[in-house]
């Protein structure tokens, strides 16, 4: 937990020191239970470990037969045509890169601003049930937030949003119509609400690292509210607001259900926003258990490895981060 | 008026600017709850009635019919997926606190399932079909929990782990020099002293899977009838509410929405609950 001692040298010296020797070690080695029970909590904390790594070699080696018969241009071809068992990832990874680009785009700034309202401005009495309600809306399931999607955003985003775009912007092809309501667009959006929770608590955590005194020296100095937050608390948590922003970007990249429902599930590249697209996400969930030929399970498994490898990476370099701000905040360190 | 007054007057503005749009951004994230719970109510509370409890799915077309069956199987697929994935989590959380603490064991497990936490679910759901689905020759309820365990692992690890870190060590120093064994402080005090806290990591859990509706697509698939066999596809709310709502049918997009409403409400009071356990440990513990 935030803010819990480190354990007591003396403690934890007790506990790990080897059996032999020291004064409490022979009668704790003579419980055969001891033993059982340790090395029975070390096999699951080991298992758990293995799991990562189980994962990336299983799929590895189902995606392997797609590997072998496109080479390095699976990644690179447009084609995914399961009629003649031709596959390539780039249009599902266009789809799922540009998504989440969109949902950073907007989740970003909004989750800091969030941050920056519970951390810094609002009472004790409003910031709690707004803490609540930010950790509800991340609890809402992702199927839920698909089929409200699909159902009442899209509809409404069709009429006013997208129909200003497509009439005053649709010279540009980034917004070209027809507009259906459903496509790359609105799958972003819906992401950047399914992360903004949270990019939001991870940047509330981040601000309240920072040390009171130097936010008190700075409205010393008689700087606003705001530049304490822009020129003190910002650069200050900036390691740490990247990984809030990274983890977002993490779970945006990985999220399934809410795009599947909103994205259009279409396997053609396309320039505008507007227009139907996939993610690998959604291809996986509308295509595994269908899945026509050997080929093409095997395909879809390579893109189920290519995003494990991609979200691990993300993942871990925000977790590297978080890390390196708590570290060098004095936090806990874990 | 001076330029230092201008300057002043700037700088205020664009301080009064920037907070207003912050919390502009906190009043937007509320709105979006609002509205989805609205929805979600509003619409779910005209599909649910005693059929959608009691009978099993219909043909489209047809008003009756309900998704007793698939409430069954999502509640079999979570107690399954509970006992498989509690006891492995408590226990390796049980390391991470009590025997590995910051060995670099404990270092990486903590990061990993930090990473594993986060990953995308249906990624997991591919792994399942890979190691059970497959090598099974069939779709199953098993291979469907499985891959919720799997989910739910990591975050009874963390939780059990932080709320065994709640434990003072000078308790678990007490019992040692009573002469007790290590498991047994672990047993018999660490356990019982956070229990309620352990209760909690198990209720996150199970509101982070019982909303899962991915690693269920190609493990559990989906059954319209009754199924009590876990070798065999079982029904589950969020899978046939998936098909449901991609369908063309209005009146099993409607019963879709039933779903919702009742998986909308299980998740969130979970977490709700869970939440309230968690501020009474805090409190317990200042």
């Amino acid at each position: 937990m935030d803010g819990e001692d480190p354990l007591p040298r003396r403690t934890a010296v007790a506990l790990n020191a080897p059996p032999a020797g020291s004064p409490s070690g022979p009668s704790r080695r003579k419980d055969p239970v001891e033993a059982l029970f340790r090395g029975a909590t070390r096999s699951f904390a080991v298992l758990v470990l293995l799991l990562l790594g189980a994962i990336l070699v299983t799929l590895f080696v189902d995606a392997l037969p797609a590997f072998r018969a496109f080479g390095p241009s699976f990644f690179l071809s447009q084609e995914w045509d399961p009629v003649r068992d031709l596959y390539g990832a780039l249009p599902a990874a266009y789809g799922t890169v540009v998504s989440s680009l969109i949902a950073l785009l907007l989740a970003g700034p909004l989750g800091i601003g969030v941050a920056v309202f519970l951390s810094e401005m609002a009472p004790p009495w409003l910031s709690r049930p707004v803490g609540v309600a930010v950790e509800m809306l991340a609890a809402v399931p992702s199927i839920i937030y698909g089929m409200w999607g699909l159902f009442v955003l899209a509809p409404v985003l069709n009429r006013s949003l997208y129909a200003f775009l497509e009439e005053r912007l649709g010279f540009l092809p980034l917004f070209a119509g027809p507009s259906l309501g459903i496509g790359m667009l609105t799958g972003g959006i819906i992401l950047a609400i399914m992360i903004l929770p949270f990019v939001a608590s991870v940047s509330r955590d981040v601000f309240r690292l920072v040390p009171p005194l130097l936010k008190e020296s700075a409205y010393g100095l008689g700087a606003t509210r705001w530049e304490v937050i822009s020129q003190v608390m910002i650069p200050y948590g900036r390691t740490g607001l990247v990984g809030a922003i990274f983890l977002g970007l993490g779970r945006a990249l990985g999220e399934t259900m809410a795009a599947t429902f909103v994205i259009g599930n279409s396997h053609t590249l396309s320039a505008s926003l507007l227009s139907p697209s996939n993610t690998i996400a959604s291809t996986l969930a509308n295509e595994f258990s269908e899945a026509t030929s050997a080929l093409h399970l095997s395909s879809l498994v390579a893109l189920a490895f290519l995003l494990f490898l991609i979200t691990t990476a993300i993942l871990s370099l925000a977790k590297f981060l978080l890390w390196r701000m708590e570290k060098a905040l004095g936090g806990p360190s874990r | 008026m001076m330029p230092g007054g201008l300057r002043y007057l700037r700088r205020k503005a664009v301080n009064a600017l920037l907070l207003t749009l912050s919390a502009a951004s906190a009043l937007f994230g509320l709105v979006f709850l609002v509205w989805i719970l609205r929805e979600v109510i509003l619409r779910g509370a005209r599909a649910l009635n005693w059929a959608f409890f009691t009978e099993l799915p219909a043909p489209p077309g047809v008003a009756a019919g309900g998704m007793a069956n698939a409430l069954v199987g999502t509640l079999l697929l979570t107690f399954l997926a509970i006992a498989i994935g509690v006891p492995t989590g408590i226990l390796a959380g049980t390391y991470l606190a009590e025997y590995g603490r910051r060995n670099p064991l404990a270092r990486a497990v903590r990061f990993v399932s930090d990473i594993l936490a986060s990953s995308p679910s249906i990624v997991v759901g591919v792994f399942v079909y890979a190691i059970l689905v497959k090598p099974l020759g069939s779709f199953s309820g098993l291979s469907g929990s499985v891959a919720l365990a799997i989910l739910m692992i990591p975050v009874v690890t963390r939780t059990s782990e932080e709320m065994l870190r709640l434990v003072p060590d000078t308790l678990r120093e007490a019992a040692l020099a009573l002469g007790a064994p290590h498991w047994k402080v672990i047993v018999a005090v660490c356990y019982r002293r956070v229990l309620g806290g352990l209760a909690t990591g198990v209720l996150l859990a199970v509101a982070r899977v019982s909303g899962e509706t991915a690693p269920l697509l190609f493990t559990a698939l989906n059954n319209p009838y009754w199924n009590w066999n876990p070798l065999r596809p079982t029904g589950t709310l969020n899978v046939t509410l998936f098909n449901y709502a991609m369908s063309p049918y209005d009146d099993w997009r409607a019963k879709a929405w039933g779903a919702a409403l009742l998986i909308t409400l299980m998740v969130l009071a979970t977490t709700l609950v869970a939440r309230l356990v968690v501020s009474r440990t805090e409190i317990g513990r200042s």
